[in-house]
């Protein structure tokens, strides 16, 4: 068993668990916090994203045991029913999912990715690497194409995301 | 008191649109939403039940023969091993949708590399993870496995009831004019749903709770009832919340039943999540097909004959198969006709249901054909599909239930700008990409299932609406909340929709697209239901209840309850409207795609698509649901293909890195557009099914646009660049 | 997973030390390795974890290159102004791979690290020379899109499937390695991976308890960086084939080449004769083909895989034609 201390949604908890646990089977099978979604298991599909330090990871291709102090941030830390954050409004007026199940790692992604274009990370169809980029559909898309919906709600999440970024902005 | 219809009139009265209140067909917001996105809501594995341990099904890893031993003893030392189990009630296929009964059962008789053989549980995942991949055992591997569909050693049957032969096609060919004789190729697809299916089961006496991730609870029940051998009485089963299913949980699937064995034996909740790659390789795949597409056609474009034949494939016992020709039956005219179904007996995954079961690759090579003809005869795609709507069914002279076929075609070419569309192809570029754009109808057929529903009138003047629907994203919670909600002149927030529990009315379950009119319609018998007894409680005529905004007439709802609640029960039955018309849903798809003049890559710049589906419940998850439809068109075909080892049939990409679904870089905007339509025929609230729509035909518009980029030709999906790559134009 | 005992090392020598050992792992991201221990593809007695060594630094060396931290995670080196600026062939190839998540967790060192993507490398039901030295080779015969044209062995035609260790072939950066009592060793990248012959179970040259520390570059040579990714999907997908390329260009023609391939080959694929024959030239498409040829001549497909040949031929042509400024292509 390996002792760890996680600081989750500004909670710390203390876990004591086999070393093969993932962060994400921490989340849902110890700690009660099934907000993070298991798709694939191997960061092939993006629900399980969390936002472990500020930065967008897949939880499920992470020990638990080697995140020992760092803070954490869940769904469930975004906001709750009635108190929900502009990203989670903009998915339900948007309708950015359907059956809903990758959608928690959507959003956490979503979260880390427009603070990643803020700080002026470029990506793959940047045309010039040096320069910030303007969030275009396209950034969107391509930033946001390690989370995975079968559904296929892209549009609408492109929609939501554009919003929040606008806004932003504005 | 029961409102029960059997639909053998159509319902010309069109309740719907008489209501002071029309919620319905707005885009209200799921009432789902704020769960969804808090992560809130209660997927299959996220019951957190005291003491539960954890199960992990071990798969066969030879293609045919039997299990000869297995040796739990070693898996049983390790830490934290609580069984390893081992039943002959064990699944070893799942159920296919509507079976209502027990699959083929019997584990240890292999039919493919990935059935599931065995369960080892222990007290964490970790544990039981460990001891699935440490359990060993020994087969007698049989040497006449068969894997290859097309092979010349593999039996193939004619499914009677599946061959049509109707005047003379082989004459109708040598007389027309225009002429298209080819073979289209399309691989095997998997559901992909993005949660894993999953059981907990748990047991109270002999009272077995499973909660799934299942579309269908109406059947499920029994199809596990009668896997373990004991009443249906005795089974509670939930499913609030189905993360997508997309026919791969219509039926029962082996976890349910492993974990149900384990937990009687073990006396503790059990729970079986399949991994990833179990979900490839144990639940339905759609079937590979090979279509051999003949059309016949006059000067005029007009078909003379029309032949479609197919070869499609399931493991040996299995009744599905993959329908392919369904919707060919009826959307194209041409008194000549020859359509036979063949079966290959292969060991491989079972085949069943997967989004859109037949159209969804039916259309697609038919869709393929048309273009061929239209470029051969040089009609125009949209002009020729105009010129060959039938009056009539062409084969069983039934007239048509709403059909505003020709209307999609129009409206969808207007939205696009297909008159912007050079008809020859290779002469547009953009770059570095030949530009192309190409179009195809959709076509799937409807269906009304027999569903229940009980809606309360609280005392309060709140309502309940209650079934064992499900909503694997379909927007079940929404709709049945807005009929109600209209039925009622409730505000929306003021209807409460629970689904997913077995314990409540039967619905008609999620599939085939007939979800929401079956149910929906239950729901709105059920509130008519309430709305006679609320008249004759009121002492008026129900024709003169006036509900709206939560008021009777000029009172408040709760006043006029005077503290006393009332139950609506509906129930809703098909009947003889489906057999007078023929009724399906129609639509058109028209796709702008790029193709790299290097790389032979292809993406898709642009889609529109017009859909008619009788009355649109809910404008903005009708919509999602199209999209939904046409994104796995461009999967389909751009990237999507189960890969197959034809030397053991085993399924070689079994994961989301390397079976393609289309990312979100994949998607362009999409421009969905719902035609305002009521289908008398189909239900009596108008509508008809739209979530498989969206596919029926869509993949085909991109490789049209394809050969109108390229003028290259692919008849074997799905089009990846290495298809193209020889033959792209310099 | 199989169970293992997990340490974590404060330094680079605790590390090595801790990790001397013939079934014993380091873990940085974590990414490639946990996927495979889950299906017990790899199967350590003991990790020990990296992630907290002070390797997370991209500094200036001497000569005017850099060196990157092993820890440093694939977002922070695609994203550090410096490899923007003077390498973006690395930027480029970074952000070709994986998705935002997963470059966020994957390390430098990780990342030369990870293994081939071969279906039947993953499927323990599966022969696999790779995973169980002598089993056989399944992929041989069977589904073979993803596997090498080039250097295969009958014992193993998987395709190292990364896209940074390619920029990083092309730029000629080197490898620094920590071993045992602080013994330190520097390896070309270029040298790094090996073929898979008679050892595929062997990826690279790193010998049990050895430490990557860090990758150098060195300075930048002024050319025109690019790199060229050709997949199945539009992002989220592994290389079919990919060309990271640095071209200078002096009085019209062609002073400086560093030509390198991924999804070709079990390692980064680079072929110094072709560097020289377009070093020195002028641009033509005469020339660029006389390149494919040279480049292609012991191309050797496996039936499913016979398509990157001809792939590879177009996709080089185009990388140069526009690295050279000849224009649009095809």
């Amino acid at each position: 068993m390996q002792q760890t201390n996680l600081t989750i949604n500004g909670q710390e908890h203390a876990l004591d668990a086999d070393p093969r646990t993932t962060l994400l089977d921490a989340l849902r099978n110890h700690i009660g916090l099934t907000g993070s979604k298991k798709g694939c298991d191997h960061g092939q599909c993006g629900a399980c994203t969390v936002i472990v330090n500020g930065r967008r990871i897949n939880s499920c291709l992470t020990l638990a045991c080697m995140h020992d102090g760092d803070e954490i941030t869940t769904v469930e830390g975004l906001g709750q029913p009635g108190n929900l954050s502009p990203l989670q409004s903009a998915f339900v007026a948007h309708d950015g999912y359907q059956c809903g199940y990758c959608t928690p790692g959507q959003i956490c992604s979503a979260t880390a990715m427009l603070q990643e274009a803020k700080d002026g990370w470029p990506s793959n169809v940047s045309d010039d690497l040096a320069k910030g980029q303007k969030l275009t559909d396209e950034e969107i898309s391509e930033r946001m194409s390690g989370n995975i919906c079968r559904c296929a709600a892209y549009p609408n999440i492109v929609d939501a995301i554009r919003e929040v970024a606008e806004g932003a902005e504005a | 008191m029961t409102r029960h219809l059997v639909m053998d009139e159509p319902a010309t009265k069109r309740v719907l649109d008489e209501l002071p209140q029309s919620l319905t067909g707005k885009p209200m917001d799921r009432p789902d939403g704020p769960e969804k996105v808090t992560g809130t809501a209660t997927y299959a594995h996220e019951w957190n039940l005291p003491g539960t341990v954890h199960g992990v099904l071990v798969r066969a890893t030879v293609p045919k023969g039997k299990v000869t031993a297995i040796d739990k003893d070693a898996v049983m030392k390790l830490p934290g091993v609580l069984g390893v189990f081992n039943d002959e009630r064990f699944l070893r296929n799942p159920a296919q949708g509507t079976a209502n009964e027990a699959p083929i059962q019997g584990p240890d008789e292999i039919a493919y590399l990935g059935q599931p053989i065995a369960l080892v549980v222990a007290e964490t995942f970790e544990q039981a993870r460990h001891g699935a991949h440490r359990l060993q055992m020994r087969y007698d591997v049989a040497a006449d496995g068969v894997f290859d569909p097309e092979a010349t050693n593999v039996p193939h049957e004619r499914p009677e009831d599946d061959q049509l032969d109707q005047g003379d096609l082989d004459a109708a060919m040598k007389q027309a004019v225009s002429v298209v004789d080819q073979v289209y190729r399309t691989p095997g697809h998997n559901s992909a749903a993005m949660e894993p299916h999953c059981s907990i089961a748990s047991w109270e006496g002999d009272k077995l709770t499973l909660r799934g991730s299942y579309q269908m609870l109406n059947y499920n029940i029994n199809e596990l009832a009668d896997s373990l051998k004991i009443d249906a009485e005795d089974i509670r089963m939930l499913s609030p919340f189905v993360g997508g299913g997309f026919g791969s949980k219509l039926g029962i699937s082996a976890e349910a039943v492993a974990a149900a064995i384990a937990s009687r034996e073990l006396g503790k909740p059990v729970v079986v999540a399949l991994s990833r790659q179990q979900v490839f390789e144990t639940v339905m795949r759609r079937s590979e097909s090979r279509q051999h597409i003949r059309l016949a056609a006059d000067a005029d474009g007009k078909l003379i004959g029309l032949g479609h034949d197919s070869l499609v494939s399931n493991l040996p016992g299995e009744d599905f198969y993959e329908p392919v020709m369904q919707a060919t039956h009826f959307i194209y005219t041409g008194e000549n006709r020859r359509m036979n179904m063949e079966v290959a007996r292969v060991n491989r995954i079972c085949a069943g249901s997967v989004r859109a079961p037949g159209e969804a690759i039916g259309m697609v090579a038919l869709e393929n054909a048309m273009d061929e003809l239209a470029d051969i005869s040089g009609i125009d795609p949209v002009e020729l599909r105009k010129r060959n709507i039938p009056e009539m069914h062409p084969e069983t002279g039934q007239g048509y239930s709403s059909r505003p076929f020709a209307e999609a075609l129009d409206e969808g070419a207007r939205r696009f700008g297909w008159d912007k569309r050079n008809a020859k192809p290779a002469q547009t570029r953009d770059g570095e990409w030949w530009i192309g754009m190409g179009m195809a109808s959709a076509a799937r057929v409807n269906m009304l299932k027999e569903a229940k529903a009980r809606v309360t009138l609280n005392a309060d003047g709140t309502a309940t609406v209650e079934t064992d629907m499900s909503d694997p994203g379909t927007g079940t919670y929404a709709i049945l909340t807005q009929i109600a909600a209209d039925m009622l002149g409730l505000p929306g927030d003021k209807v409460e929709t629970v689904l997913g529990d077995s314990d409540l009315p039967k619905g008609s379950g999620s599939g085939g697209s007939f979800g929401a009119s079956s149910s929906g319609s239950a729901v709105f018998l059920a509130c008519q239901d309430i709305r006679t007894q609320l008249a004759q409680k009121m002492g008026m005529d129900e024709d003169d209840l006036k509900l709206d905004g939560g008021k009777a007439g000029d009172m408040a709802l709760a006043d006029a309850l005077a503290g006393d609640a009332i139950v609506g029960n509906g129930h809703i039955e098909p009947g003889e409207t489906s057999k007078d018309k023929r009724q399906a849903t129609y639509g058109s798809y028209f796709a702008e795609v790029g193709v790299n003049a290097v790389t032979g890559e292809t993406r898709v710049r642009r889609l529109t698509a017009v859909f008619g589906a009788g009355r649109i419940l809910n404008e903005k998850t009708a919509t999602s649901q199209c999209y939904g439809g046409c994104i796995w068109g461009i999967g389909m075909a751009l990237h999507e293909e189960l890969l197959f080892d034809t030397r053991d049939g085993h399924l070689v990409n079994h994961d989301l890195a390397e079976y393609h679904v289309p990312v979100n870089l994949d998607v362009p905007q999409i421009d969905v557009h719902l035609l305002e339509e009521r289908d008398d025929w189909a239900s009596p609230i108008q509508a008809k099914g739209i979530g498989e729509l969206g596919l029926c035909g869509a993949a085909a518009a991109v490789t049209n646009a394809i050969y109108n980029a390229t003028g290259v030709r692919v008849r074997e999906y799905p089009v990846t660049l290495d298809k193209l790559l020889d033959q792209l134009p310099e | 997973m199989k169970p293992f005992t997990y340490a974590r090392a404060a330094d680079t020598p605790e590390a090595v030390r801790e990790a001397s050992g013939p079934s014993h792992d380091f873990i940085a991201g974590g990414t490639n390795l946990l996927d495979l221990m889950k299906l017990e593809v790899m199967a350590p007695d003991k990790l020990v974890d990296i992630n907290r060594l002070d390797l997370k630094q991209i500094s200036e060396t001497e000569d005017g290159g850099l060196r990157i931290g092993a820890l440093v995670t694939n977002s922070d080196c695609a994203a550090d102004d410096r490899i923007r600026r003077d390498y973006p062939v690395l930027s480029r190839a970074i952000l070709a791979g994986a998705s935002g998540q997963l470059r966020n967790k994957a390390t430098t060192g990780g990342n030369l690290c990870q293994r081939t993507r071969c279906y039947y490398f993953y499927d323990t039901a599966m022969p696999c020379n790779k995973r169980e030295p002598g089993s056989g080779c399944q992929a041989i015969g069977g589904a073979t899109r993803l596997h090498a044209i080039f250097g295969a062995s009958d014992q193993c035609i998987a395709t190292y499937p990364g896209d940074m260790a390619v920029a990083m072939s092309a730029l000629d950066a080197s490898v620094e390695i920590e071993g045992k009592d602080g013994a330190s060793r520097t390896v070309p990248v270029r040298d790094f991976h090996r073929l898979p012959g008679d050892r595929p179970d062997k990826d690279n040259v790193l010998e049990d308890g050895e430490l990557i520390t860090a990758v150098t570059l060195p300075a930048p040579t002024g050319g025109r960086q690019s790199y060229r990714k050709v997949r199945d999907r539009a992002s989220y997908a592994f290389a079919l084939v990919s060309v990271a390329a640095d071209i200078g260009m002096e009085d019209g023609k062609i002073s400086h080449a560093a030509l390198a391939f991924g999804g070709v080959a079990h390692k980064p694929w680079h072929k110094p004769e072709l560097d020289a024959l377009l070093t020195g030239k002028e641009p033509s498409d005469a020339l660029f083909a006389e390149a494919a040829d040279l480049l292609l001549a012991e191309a050797q497909g496996q039936g499913g895989n016979n398509f990157k040949i001809l792939l590879l031929r177009r996709t080089l042509r185009a990388v140069l034609r526009e690295a050279t400024q000849m224009g649009e292509t095809a």
